[in-house]
């Protein structure tokens, strides 16, 4: 036994000897899990052909404004990918461990894929359900998150909203009224994507489940295209999931260059290829063609230009008394 | 000066009532009250208007209401039933009497999470028991009586394992004697053995409900948190610090934690002098 443990310990020195061993950690949000299960072995992969050294990386998944939270109460994430700016931004504010102008360090707005939001239907679309007008229809059951918790549902909400805008030549109330009626037809507000996922497609609930792209195209694959079919509306929201290092940790760390190279890999064209391949819409023209026919067009309005940032659309729209509020006061 | 106070009145046999005192105010000082002051200093970065405002949020307060509501009757519908069971548990030999003992036990320990995927999975419309129960109308899932169901579940337990002990301690003897005094059957029950199991009654259902009022995992699986219909008060703090407003969520927790403490201690001076009531009735 002690004569094993002897080899055992002199095999761990002369490994870790040969190959410097980097842990990364990155704090993402719901749906990317499968998304990062792949990046990561194509990145540690690429790592140790150009450098030599392991990385192993760790993921960790939840609501994104949760994940957000537990990166400002002390979670040492190396490397935040996370569903909205606004929750990232709340790391530079409250945490301070990152720049307040992160968000132009990387193309794109630091977001290496975009998103939209989609609808999933049932097979063979028993409601009808092609637009956003079908779902505010009474007798129609909608699954969707709370947008107070979960960082898609505020994409939802506000592709909804914008929706109601550009039909209702930007008046205000009606889009209030719209997304009030839309509201109203759901039975459960999950608090995270996966939530929403779980109850429609497993526990059956509802006529049609408002959610990321991705996930759409995901639980098509889990659960078999023959139960589900994605509904593309005429307009979406263009949703762009930011990424960014956290500085003072990857510097307490020692690991800002390799989480640099994290985040620069998810723009090379492997990254851009698994991004597609897992339902992302890729920025790269090569991988965006590649991977066109998995994505409807459509007219996608982003949040700066439709609603100001974020920061006035959390405020309007989500904080205590916004419009999301206002829709269950009597 | 503080020695004076605290000496005990009589010679122990074992000694270190000092040192042990000393070390349950240590204890519950690390445990509990360091985190509850941590609650009330995080809301104290609000003013009055703001706390008050957050406090009354029409949100908040149908989530009060809901949130004790339920857990008031998910406790009292315990105190029936649970009675039941430890009563058929103490008084009956049965076969597989160990199973059902130890089945009793399954909500302290199964994961609240779990109580809930299950709880959801059985009441949804598709479920074993939702299917049944959709055609007659009744829904149970994404409701308030969903709410009612889990908290019942996870509070079941309480009131057993209180009242167990009670009753195996309580001679049907004391039955026989009353029958043969010419008490009838329901004043057996009535002027016999009810008050002598209430203070035991009162401790479980103060359990169940305390239990039930910070429940969480397995209520969010069943409730639907829909605002100000099926949002238990917990889910608003969730949100709150979803928000990343630690101020407001700490805020709403005070009133939880003051609404609690004084229902609490309500139900202690009731058992207290139920305690005294029975033993002058005795006397």
């Amino acid at each position: 036994m002690k004569t094993l443990l002897k080899i055992l310990f002199t095999a761990l020195i002369a490994i870790s000897a040969n190959a410097k061993e980097i842990k990364l950690l990155n704090v993402s949000y719901d749906p990317t899990r499968e998304l990062y299960t792949e990046y990561n072995a194509a990145f540690t992969k690429h790592w140790k052909a150009k450098t030599g050294d392991n990385v192993v990386i760790s993921q960790s998944h939840g609501g994104s404004g949760k994940q957000a939270q537990s990166v400002v109460n002390g979670l040492e994430a190396d490397v935040v990918t996370l569903a909205l700016a606004y929750d990232i931004d709340a790391i530079a504010t409250q945490a301070r461990t990152l720049p307040a102008d992160w968000q132009k360090r990387l193309p794109n707005n630091s977001a290496p894929y975009a998103s939209t939001i989609v609808f999933l239907v049932r097979k063979g679309n028993p409601k009808q359900i092609k637009d956003w007008d079908d779902i505010v229809k009474k007798g129609v059951s909608v699954v969707t998150p709370n947008p107070k918790t979960s960082g898609g549902a505020r994409w939802t909400y506000l592709a909804a909203y914008a929706y109601a805008l550009d039909k209702n030549t930007k008046n205000d109330a009606a889009a209030r009224e719209f997304i009030k009626k839309l509201y109203k037809n759901v039975p459960v507000l999950d608090s995270g994507a996966r939530g929403s996922t779980v109850t429609f497609a497993q526990r059956g609930i509802g006529d049609v489940l408002l959610a990321w792209e991705n996930e759409a195209h995901l639980v098509l694959k889990e659960f078999g295209a023959d139960k589900f079919e994605i509904v593309t509306p005429s307009l979406s929201i263009l949703a762009e999931p930011p990424v960014s290092i956290v500085d003072k940790t990857v510097k307490r760390h020692g690991t800002t260059e390799v989480a640099k190279a994290y985040l620069d890999y998810l723009y090379s064209e492997e990254g851009q290829d698994i991004a597609g391949k897992n339902f992302y819409r890729p920025r790269s023209e090569k991988a965006a063609a590649k991977y066109a026919g998995n994505f409807a067009s459509l007219k996608l309005v982003t949040i700066d230009g439709e609603f100001g940032g974020w920061a006035k659309a959390q405020k309007t729209h989500f904080a205590d008394g916004g419009t999301f509020d206002q829709i269950f006061q009597p | 000066m503080a020695s004076k106070l605290f000496r005990p009145k009589k010679i122990r046999v074992l000694p270190g009532f000092k040192l042990t005192l000393g070390f349950t105010l240590f204890y519950l000082g690390l445990i509990v009250l360091i985190p509850l002051a941590a609650v009330f200093w995080k809301t104290s970065t609000l003013t009055w208007p703001e706390f008050w405002h957050t406090i009354t949020m029409p949100t908040a307060l149908a989530s009060y209401r809901l949130t004790f509501g339920a857990s008031f009757c998910a406790a009292l519908v315990n105190v029936v039933f649970g009675l039941i069971v430890a009563w058929v548990l103490v008084r009956y030999e049965f076969f597989g009497k160990k199973i059902v003992d130890a089945l009793v036990d399954l909500p302290f320990a199964l994961p609240t999470a779990v109580a809930g995927i299950t709880l959801a999975a059985l009441y949804s419309q598709h479920g074993w028991i939702g299917q049944l129960l959709t055609p007659l109308g009744i829904k149970v899932a994404n409701t308030q009586t969903g709410i009612f169901i889990a908290l019942t579940f996870i509070g079941l337990p309480f009131i057993v394992r209180t009242v167990q002990p009670i009753l195996e301690d309580l001679d049907p003897e004391l039955e026989e004697a009353a029958s043969s005094l010419g008490a009838n059957r329901w004043q057996v029950f009535w002027r016999v053995i009810l008050p002598m199991l209430t203070p035991a009654l009162l401790t479980g259902f103060a359990l169940a409900f305390a239990r039930a009022l910070g429940e969480y995992g397995s209520v969010i699986f069943i409730a639907g948190n829909i605002p100000m219909k099926t949002q238990i008060t917990p889910v608003i703090i969730m949100a709150e610090l979803d928000m990343f407003d630690y101020a407001k969520a700490t805020a709403i927790a005070v009133v939880m934690l003051v609404a609690s403490f004084a229902l609490l201690l309500t139900i202690n001076v009731l058992q207290w002098w139920t305690n005294r009531h029975n033993t002058t009735n005795l006397a």
